[in-house]
């Protein structure tokens, strides 16, 4: 099977959720969709799954509060319990509302840094990666949907060009 | 079209004819774009400001704090007053940002990148004071919990300076995410245009090679959306525990559990204000008032005047708690405020920020562009005396009067403060010509909704 793809661009936003529903309508398997700017809906309309970021970013937070807890019980309780200001740290629980600050800062601190690092990982995002949008006109005005060519090119090209794009390209991936 | 439908009621946030493209060339503009003789100008006064700050820093770290003001009574004074002014302006930015991302509000689209901007470097101003102020500036690292020479001898977790320390820098690495997460696709939008090889270079750098794919929107969406989540309580949170620095002393006038809420609704109120100063010259400067309009300028003041209306009544709760109280010394601490040696810091205070907000009741004012970046001004110099009068006025007369005195400040702490405006300046204004000040690809979002030409074509149907 070739890698060959059709980028059809479009120009409008509401014209590409209308195209993107069509093609899949058609039963054509969409590579990739290039926007501007977030297209509300356009996720599910290309039956993407949603995203579990959000339940990482739960976890990362649970493992800020352990270790928050685990820390401040290391430093202020076992290895060197003092009576700072008549606010003895004897046992954990005694000193814990003093801890609350620290604990909810940290829960953030991981939830908010390790979600955004699994975000970039996953996207494949960092400094010096080259971008891979196939134009320029991508991060301004137009919209590029990617379809797998599987079978006769001709008929899919001019069945694309029935759902309002500006333009066509035929690449190889 | 339909689904993009917003009340007919609901004015527009991007006036004028806009497409697309006009929204990226336009905010590419003022970077693409050469600075004129006022930005040269602007920067030169704020770059000198911060050399001279720079050297009243270095001339205290050399010689010692006792080159400021301060005396035995009074260990606060400036330094602390501008730590928490500062903070309190880094506060508009995540409000904006997270705050009204999760009720929803569009408008916030045309001023977040702008009010985050300043929100990270008030924030780093804001950083400065409490390091410079150990006065033994090579020991900074002492307040982190890092293994030592000293055996097992750590931080104190009980204390809320060391809240702060955890408070501060989650609150600057939060927020310093948030916005280049958010800049990213606008960083790209910069790339795919630029033609110098060198801006190309520098602005692939700066997106990640961000490429917009759907399923990037889809995991960018749901990232600022918990962030925003995450960041709403963090920023309640961080000027709660700067509150603590005070509130969990035993100095009468410091000692009051009103403080936490007391101090958000006056860092957001400072910081509402900032923006406002801000954004009223950069809309003008790099032409951008199609999305910066009058209505963003309005909502924020009206944001000013209920803060405002916040922070006036805490003042005034603040004086009924101390009578009801009954404690003499909380009383005297008030009535010292109000009529002692610091009147007219406190007359500053009320007047400021308590008075001259009520002004934007009247809608005819709160849409005056020239009145509300007076007002902002105005809103600015009355926070900076509400935490002079808070902070000063509470130590000059303490429990023994024989060692009751005033505090003047010397040219370093002068030197110092205006230092920092100018650092911030500096880089306020390095930003504008260098980033996309507005959030195009958000903005580019609304445009259907919002956009004054797709709501008359929309409207136009229903008459």
């Amino acid at each position: 099977m070739s890698n060959k793809v059709v980028q059809a661009m479009y120009n409008d936003d509401d014209i590409l959720m209308d195209a993107v529903k069509e093609v899949r309508a058609a039963n054509h398997h969409i590579e990739e969709v290039y926007t501007p700017f977030p297209v509300h809906g356009l996720d599910k309309a290309m039956g993407l799954k949603g995203t579990r970021i959000a339940i990482t970013a739960f976890m990362y937070g649970c493992v800020g509060f352990s270790f928050a807890v685990w820390m401040m019980n290391y430093m202020m309780i076992e290895q060197w319990p003092q009576d700072i200001g008549g606010k003895p740290s004897f046992t954990f629980f005694q000193n814990m509302p003093a801890f609350v600050p620290i604990m909810f800062e940290m829960s953030v601190f991981f939830a908010a840094h390790l979600m955004v690092i699994t975000f970039y990982m996953r996207s494949k995002l960092w400094p010096f990666k080259q971008a891979e949008n196939p134009d320029p006109r991508t991060t301004d005005d137009m919209f590029v949907m990617e379809v797998a060519v599987e079978g006769d090119e001709a008929e899919l090209i001019s069945f694309l060009e029935k759902t309002g794009t500006v333009e066509i390209k035929v690449t190889e991936k | 079209m339909s689904s993009h439908y917003e009340a007919p009621i609901r004015k527009p946030l991007i006036v004028g004819d806009k497409s697309y493209h006009d929204i990226t060339v336009e905010v590419a503009a003022p970077v693409e774009g050469k600075a004129n003789k006022l930005w040269w100008t602007v920067f030169t006064i704020a770059l000198l400001a911060f050399l001279w700050g720079l050297g009243s820093i270095i001339y205290t770290i050399g010689t010692g704090i006792g080159v400021w003001g301060l005396n035995k009574t009074v260990g606060w004074a400036w330094d602390i007053t501008n730590f928490v002014w500062w903070v309190g302006i880094g506060h508009a930015g995540t409000l904006i940002s997270a705050v009204l991302l999760l009720f929803r509000q569009k408008w916030r689209m045309g001023i977040n990148r702008s009010a985050e901007a300043m929100t990270i470097f008030s924030v780093v101003q804001a950083g400065l004071f409490p390091v410079i102020h150990m006065g033994r500036v090579w020991n900074a690292h002492f307040v982190l919990p890092i293994p030592n020479q000293f055996g097992t001898l750590w931080t104190n977790f009980n204390s809320p300076l060391l809240w702060d320390v955890f408070a501060i820098s989650t609150y600057l690495s939060v927020s310093l995410v948030f916005w280049w997460t958010g800049l990213l696709p606008d960083f790209a939008m910069l790339r795919d245009r630029a033609i110098k090889p060198f801006q190309k270079k520098i602005y692939s750098l700066l997106s990640f090679g961000w490429t917009g794919r759907a399923k990037d929107w889809q995991r960018f969406e749901e990232v600022s959306l918990v962030l925003a989540g995450l960041a709403t309580p963090l920023v309640l949170s961080v000027h709660t525990i700067v509150s603590f620095d005070f509130a969990t002393s035993v100095i009468p006038g410091w000692h009051t559990t009103i403080f936490p809420p007391y101090f958000v609704a006056g860092a957001v109120f400072s910081g509402f204000a900032m923006v406002n100063t801000l954004l009223i010259i950069m809309r003008k400067v790099s032409n951008l008032e199609a999305y910066i309009t009058k209505q963003h300028i309005e909502l924020m003041n009206i944001v000013i005047m209920i803060t405002g209306s916040i922070v006036g009544c805490a003042y005034i709760t603040e004086l009924f708690i101390a009578w009801y109280s009954g404690v003499e010394y909380e009383q005297y601490a008030f009535l010292n405020r109000a009529t002692g040696p610091y009147w007219w810091a406190y007359l500053l205070m009320m007047s400021c920020n308590v008075f001259s907000p009520q002004f934007m009741w009247s809608k005819k004012l709160r849409t005056s562009i020239t009145f509300s970046f007076i007002i902002s001004i105005v809103v600015n110099i009355g926070m900076w005396f509400e935490r002079f009068v808070i902070i000063v006025t509470s130590l000059h007369r303490d429990y023994l009067p024989s060692s009751w005195t005033m505090f003047s400040p010397t040219f370093v702490d002068i030197g110092i403060y205006v230092g920092t405006i100018g650092f911030f300046f500096v880089l306020f204004l390095l930003y504008a010509r260098t980033f996309p000040v507005i959030a195009q690809a958000e903005v580019k979002s609304i445009l259907k909704s919002s956009g004054e030409k797709f709501k008359k074509l929309r409207d136009g149907n229903h008459e």
